[in-house]
C-alpha cells in the first residue's frame, strides 16, 4: 500500500513536472555558483557510497567529478545530494540537482515524458540469474518450475515474469522488499535461483557467500538496463557538457591516454590526441569550457578503464568483469564518437 | 521443680526437603502442574540452544576492533566488532568533515546536557528557557561554522546521531505548543476554530508520515520558482512539527477531557479570564495526566525520524545503512543494527524511564 501511494506520488509529480521544471540555462547557474550539484545514490556499493570517513566514492560519484574536472579543472568542486529512487527525479525536474547520477536506467519515457536527457552510457547492465553451483543448472532455459528470489516493486520483477511466460516456463516467485532480506533468502536455501541486475549478483555475490566459487552466474541477460547520467530537458550545452565529459574517459581510453601518463601524451604528434587534449586549441571553445578540460577529467579521475577497475573491477570487492562494458575495439559497447 | 516446668518441647520437625530451600522454590514456580513442568523444560531447552551460540557470537568468537575485514570476511562465525570500530564515526556523524567531527559530538553532549537538566524540577523556571536558547545557539554554530574560525559546515552535509536528535528535539519541542493550542481549539465553542482544529488534526493524522515526508521534499520544490529551493533538511523538519503536532494534541485532548466539569466551573466563578483558567487550573492538571501517552508519542516519534531515509537524509538509521555499502566492508548488517539499535534503545529507555518518575512526582495529589 505505502508503495503504491509513493508511486502514484512520484507520477503525479513526474507528470507535474512537465509543465513547470523549465530550467534557465544550468550550465550558466552551475558556473555562477562554482560546484556541480550532483545527485546519488544513497550507499550502492561500487557505484556510489561514502567511505569511513564520509567521502563519496564510486563509477557514478566519478563521472560527477569528471564533469567538474571539465568546467572548473578541479574534480572537487562537487556537492552530492543522496537520493531515493522515488526522490531521483523530482530532484532533477526541479532544478535541486545539475546532474543526475544515480545508476538511473536509460528508457523512452524517462528520456521523453520525464523531462531528460541521457548522457552516453556509463554502465550497461542487464538482468541476470544467480544459482548454486551443486544445482548444476548451466542455462536459464532449465529454470522451468524454479522457486526464484527477486526484489518486489522493481522492473527485475516485471521482466522475470516476462521472460518466464516467453520461454512458456513456469516458476514460484519469493517476493522480498529489501535488498538484503532477498540475498539472505537466497543464501539461507528458500529459493532456486536468484535474479536481479548482474552487477549487483556479482556483488552479493562477492560479499555476502560464505563461499563465492558456490555460486554461478547463468549466461542469460533477460533486460538491457543502459545506467546512464542524466540531465533535464532545456539547456542543450550543459547536456553537451556531460555528454562528452563522458566520452572523453572513452575516448582516453581508446588513445591508451591513463592519469599516469597523461602528461607523455601531451607531446604526442597524433593530432586526434593534439585536439583532445586541448595541444591544438578548438575543442574546448566549442564546448564554452576551458582548452584543457580533457586534461583535467583524465589526469584528476582517469579514463574509463581505470574508473570502472577502481570502483567495481576485478581488484574490489565487487569482481565485476567489464563484459558489455569493454571498449568496441575489445567485443564491448563503450565507444566515443571523434573530437574533432 | 514441677512437672510443667520440666517439659522441654520437641525440637521443630524440618520440613519435608522437598517444600523448601532452592528445591521447594523450584516445586512451587517451576512445577507447580503438569503444563508448567513442561513449559519449564521447553525454556530451559530453548535458552540453552539460544544463549551459549548468543554468546559465542556476540563474544567468544568475535573479532576486536582492529582485526581487518579481510579476516572477518573470511570467518562469519562470529561478530566483527572491526566493522563498528572502522565506521562508528560515520555513523554517529554521518558525512560531517572528518577532521571536525568534534563539532557534531559537541552538539549531541549539549542536547543531552540540556534534555538531562531539563528533566530536574530545579530548573523548571522562567530563565531556563533562556539557557535553552543559548544552548540552540551553540549548536546552530557549532553545526554550521561560519563564525569564530569554524569552518561553513552546509547542512546537506549533517548526518546520524546529531541529525536524528535535532529533528526530534526540535520537532517536539516547536510541535509542542502547537499541539497545545490545537487541543484547545478542537474543544472549542467557537465553530470556525474548532473547524480549522478538526480539519487540520484529522488530515494529519490521516495520512501516514511518510506520504507527509515526500510531500516536503518531493512535490513542495516542484510548486516553487525556478532557482528558489527551501533547504531539504528544513522541509524535512516542518514535515516532522506538523505530524507532531497533531498526534501530541490528541494525547493532551484526552487530558482535558479526564478533567472534571467541575474545574471549570470554578474557574468560571472565580471570574478567570479564559487564557487564566486554562493557563492556571485547567492545563496543568490536563498535562499532568497526558504525560504517559504523550511519552508514547516521543518516543514513537524520535524512532520515526528514521523515515527520513526515503527522502534521502541520513539519519543514524540512514548513515548505518550507507555504512553497509562499503564494498570493502559488506555483509555486516547484524553488527551495524545492534550498535544503532543499542543507541536508539538508550535513549528510548531513558524517556520512558524519565516519564514514569514525573508520573509519579506528579501524581502525588492523586495517589490512591
Amino acid at each position: 500500500m505505502k508503495k503504491t501511494i509513493l508511486a502514484a506520488t512520484a507520477a503525479a509529480a513526474a507528470t507535474f513536472a512537465i509543465s513547470t521544471a523549465q530550467a534557465g540555462p544550468t550550465f550558466d547557474a552551475v558556473k555562477a555558483k562554482g560546484f556541480v550539484q550532483c545527485g546519488v545514490n544513497a550507499g550502492l556499493a561500487g557505484f556510489s557510497n561514502p567511505d569511513s570517513a564520509g567521502a563519496w566514492s564510486g563509477l557514478d560519484v566519478d563521472f560527477c567529478r569528471a564533469v567538474a574536472a571539465a568546467v572548473f579543472g578541479d574534480a572537487t568542486k562537487v556537492k552530492y545530494t543522496p537520493l531515493s529512487a522515488q526522490q531521483r527525479f523530482p530532484a532533477i525536474q526541479s532544478g535541486e540537482v545539475d546532474i543526475l547520477s544515480r545508476n538511473t536506467t536509460w528508457s523512452l519515457t524517462r528520456d521523453t515524458a520525464l523531462g531528460l536527457n541521457f548522457a552516453p552510457t556509463t554502465y550497461y547492465d542487464g538482468q541476470g540469474f544467480m544459482a548454486p553451483k551443486k544445482l548444476g543448472v548451466k542455462s536459464a532455459k532449465e529454470l522451468n518450475g524454479a522457486t526464484v528470489c527477486v526484489q518486489s516493486g522493481t522492473t527485475t520483477e516485471l521482466n522475470l515474469a516476462d521472460y518466464f511466460r516467453a520461454n512458456n516456463m513456469t516458476f514460484k516467485p519469493v517476493v522480498i522488499e529489501a535488498l538484503d532480506e532477498v540475498s539472505a533468502a537466497y543464501f539461507a536455501g528458500r529459493c532456486d535461483v536468484y535474479t536481479s541486475d548482474a552487477s549487483q549478483l556479482a556483488g552479493i555475490r562477492a560479499a555476502v557467500a560464505s563461499n563465492p566459487t558456490d555460486h554461478v552466474l547463468l549466461p542469460e541477460i533477460i533486460s538491457k538496463e543502459p545506467l546512464a547520467p542524466a540531465v533535464r530537458h532545456g539547456d542543450d550545452q550543459w547536456f553537451d557538457v556531460v555528454k562528452w565529459a563522458v566520452y572523453a574517459t572513452i575516448t582516453a581510453e581508446e588513445n591508451g591516454i591513463t592519469s599516469k601518463n597523461i602528461d607523455e601524451h601531451l607531446q604526442s604528434k597524433n593530432p586526434e590526441i593534439q585536439r583532445f587534449l586541448g595541444v591544438t586549441p578548438g575543442m574546448g571553445k566549442a564546448l564554452g569550457l576551458d582548452e584543457k578540460w580533457a586534461y583535467n577529467i583524465v589526469k584528476q579521475v582517469g579514463n574509463y578503464g581505470e574508473i570502472f577497475d577502481r570502483n567495481v573491477g576485478p581488484t574490489t570487492a565487487l569482481k565485476l568483469d567489464r563484459g558489455l562494458n569493454a571498449l568496441w575495439t575489445k567485443g564491448g559497447l563503450q565507444y566515443a564518437p571523434p573530437v574533432r | 521443680m514441677t512437672a510443667a516446668a520440666s517439659h522441654i518441647p520437641a525440637p521443630a520437625e524440618k520440613p519435608p526437603v522437598a517444600s523448601v530451600g532452592f528445591i521447594g522454590w523450584m516445586r512451587e514456580n517451576l512445577f507447580s502442574s503438569w503444563s508448567n513442568a513442561l513449559l519449564t523444560v521447553l525454556i530451559v531447552w530453548l535458552l540453552f540452544k539460544t544463549i551459549p551460540p548468543l554468546v559465542g557470537w556476540l563474544f567468544i568468537n568475535a573479532y576486536g576492533f582492529d582485526t581487518s575485514s579481510r579476516v572477518c570476511i573470511a570467518d562469519r562465525s562470529g561478530a566483527c566488532w572491526a566493522f563498528v570500530g572502522e565506521k562508528f564515526r560515520f555513523i554517529l556523524y554521518g558525512t560531517f568533515p572528518y577532521d571536525e567531527h568534534w563539532r557534531p559530538l559537541t552538539t549531541v553532549l549539549i542536547f543531552v546536557g540540556l534534555l538531562a537538566a531539563s528533566c530536574s524540577r530545579r530548573f523548571w523556571r522562567p530563565w531556563f528557557a533562556g539557557v535553552w536558547i543559548v544552548g540552540l545557539l551553540a549548536v546552530g554554530v557549532l553545526m554550521w561554522g561560519g563564525v569564530f574560525g569554524l569552518s561553513r559546515v552546509e547542512n546537506a552535509l549533517w548526518g546520524g546521531l546529531p541529525l536524528t536528535i535535532m529533528l526530534s528535539v526540535v520537532g517536539l519541542a516547536v510541535a509542542f505548543p502547537l499541539s497545545v493550542l490545537l487541543a484547545l481549539g478542537r474543544r472549542s465553542n467557537m465553530p470556525a476554530i474548532k473547524a480549522i482544529c478538526v480539519g487540520y488534526i484529522e488530515l494529519i493524522r490521516g495520512v501516514p508520515l511518510v506520504s507527509l515526508l515526500f510531500m516536503s521534499s518531493v512535490m513542495f520544490p516542484l510548486f516553487l520558482p525556478e532557482g528558489f529551493t527551501v533547504d531539504k533538511l528544513l522541509r524535512a523538519q516542518v514535515a516532522f512539527i506538523l505530524f507532531a503536532a497533531a498526534y501530541q494534541a490528541e494525547a493532551i485532548r484526552g487530558g482535558l477531557q479526564a478533567i472534571p466539569k467541575g474545574q471549570y466551573e470554578a474557574a468560571d466563578a472565580l471570574g478567570l479570564s479564559y487564557w487564566q483558567k486554562m493557563g492556571k487550573i485547567i492545563l496543568p492538571q490536563a498535562l499532568t495526566i497526558s504525560i504517559p501517552p504523550l511519552v508514547n508519542t516521543f518516543i514513537a516519534f524520535f524512532k520515526d525520524t528514521s523515515l527520513v531515509i526515503i527522502i534521502g537524509l541520513f539519519d543514524l538509521l540512514g548513515t548505518a545503512k550507507a555504512a553497509l555499502t562499503d564494498p570493502n566492508w559488506r555483509g555486516f548488517f547484524l553488527e551495524a543494527y545492534l550498535f544503532i539499535g543499542l543507541i536508539y534503545w538508550f535513549f528510548c529507555y531513558s524517556m520512558s524511564k524519565y516519564s514514569q518518575w514525573l508520573e509519579r512526582s506528579l501524581h502525588r495529589g492523586h495517589a490512591r
